[in-house]
């Protein structure tokens, strides 16, 4: 059995414990409160710009852009989005596992697909496995600006406009609750499937005509997925921290209150044993 | 009088939400003018200034492009950035310009950062301009 001191000195390094991840739980709630409304600020924008997308695009005015066409896909490209840190839960094994299993599936040589990562998490995976990455893209704020975003959205959205990818998928978890995120797969280009209905479609009169501004608004709608994509992504790491810190606080809770019992177990029969050892001792001199 | 809401949406929320007589922009084909009543219109931005007029009185806005899509009663301005003369950062703005002119100095014309740049510079100087304004 463990000594007084042995235990004494668990229990102390488990409150310690208990404490940092106590802390981060609630840095990380404050930081999802936060994460949720730019979130909910970024949706009339997409839902706008959504709108008109669909209205030139679905409109049967002849326009075309090669954004919107598919092309025989000879490469692909993934945008994987991760976290810089980790103990966030299963946040970013579960993203990148199903990153892998979609690689696994569909290709079977490196010249097929390219990686862009975002998050140290992300990167090094890539790194490990021999992932090929176009691009990555570390130690982004909690808070991103879209001007930040931008970068990274129109690097992805230029590989695709210089043919150098002829598909562009995006893996990122979900936000659903503070309790539960899904890995979601969403194809950013090419543009095919716009969902153009439920939706009263305004036919537009076009300055100067539907293919410049075609030309100007494309790109931006699918800068626009990227970023909201990321937005959805810090709220669901934040969540998915919360959670983890959260069961770990708990857990840690568990922990000292079993030490405790041991410790105590422990001194009584210290004790026990001293007076068995006293009376015995006396007894011996009788 | 008749008047025309105007929302104006960034990506980091909205950015301003009104009724007004007259919205004056400046699209990349030329000086545009909205009244209430407009025929539907899409139009992409250049890095300017939106006037946004109300009873005799006129707002700025400064825009870093972006599209305005009008409506005959609603007129929405899709913009990467928007801000209102009290909101500009005069010195970020200012840091921003020397920052794109040094950029200019050293970049070769053709570019990719020299494209950029001069639009860094473009979008300072139209904010130190609207700023003047208010």
């Amino acid at each position: 059995m463990a000594s007084l001191r042995d235990i004494k000195n668990r229990i102390n390094s488990t409150k310690s414990t208990q404490k940092i991840t106590k802390a981060m739980e609630m840095v990380s709630a404050s930081k999802l409160n936060k994460a949720e409304q730019n979130a909910k600020a970024f949706v009339p924008y997409m839902d706008k710009i959504q709108e008109v997308v669909a209205s030139i695009a679905g409109g049967n005015s002849g326009a075309d852009h090669p954004m919107l066409q598919s092309r025989p896909v000879k490469k692909t490209g993934y945008v994987v989005i991760t976290s810089d840190r980790g103990l966030a839960g299963p946040y970013n094994s579960n993203v990148l596992r199903a990153l892998y299993q979609k690689i696994q599936s569909t290709h079977s040589s490196q010249d097929e697909y390219t990686v862009i990562a975002i998050g140290k998490v992300g990167r090094d995976f890539c790194k490990k496995n021999g992932l090929p990455l176009a691009k990555e893209v570390t130690g982004l704020p909690d808070q991103p600006d879209f001007a930040e975003i931008k970068e990274i959205a129109s690097f992805a959205v230029n590989l695709f406009e210089n043919e150098e990818i002829d598909e562009l998928n995006l893996f990122y978890n979900h936000f659903i609750s503070a309790i539960s995120q899904k890995v979601t797969e969403q194809k950013v280009l090419p543009l095919t499937d716009l969902n153009t209905e439920g939706q009263s479609l305004t036919t537009y009169e076009y300055e100067p005509d539907e293919e410049e501004i075609l030309k100007s608004l494309l790109p931006q709608y699918a800068e626009s997925i990227v970023y909201g994509a990321l937005l959805d992504g810090k709220a669901s790491e934040h969540a998915s921290r919360m959670t983890a810190m959260r069961s770990a606080t708990d857990n840690a809770d568990e922990l000292i209150d079993d030490l405790t019992l041991s410790y105590n177990r422990a001194r009584q029969a210290a004790i026990t044993q001293e007076i068995t050892e006293i009376v015995g001792g006396a007894a011996a001199l009788e | 009088m008749k008047t025309l809401n105007v929302s104006v949406v960034t990506p980091d929320g909205p950015a301003l939400e009104g009724s007004y007589e007259m919205v004056s922009c400046r699209a990349e084909s030329g000086e545009l003018g909205i009244l209430p009543g407009h025929i539907p219109l899409v139009a992409p931005l250049t890095i300017s200034a939106v006037r946004l007029k109300k009873e005799g009185q006129t707002e700025h806005l400064a825009v870093s492009g972006g599209f305005v899509e009008v409506r005959p009663d609603q007129v929405t301005i899709l913009a990467q950035a928007a801000e209102q003369p009290s909101e500009i950062d005069v010195d970020r703005a200012k840091q921003a310009k020397q920052r794109a002119e040094q950029r200019l100095n050293m970049a070769k014309s053709e570019d990719i950062d020299h494209k950029r740049a001069e639009l860094a510079l473009e979008r300072a100087i139209n904010r130190m301009d609207i700023s003047e304004i208010r």
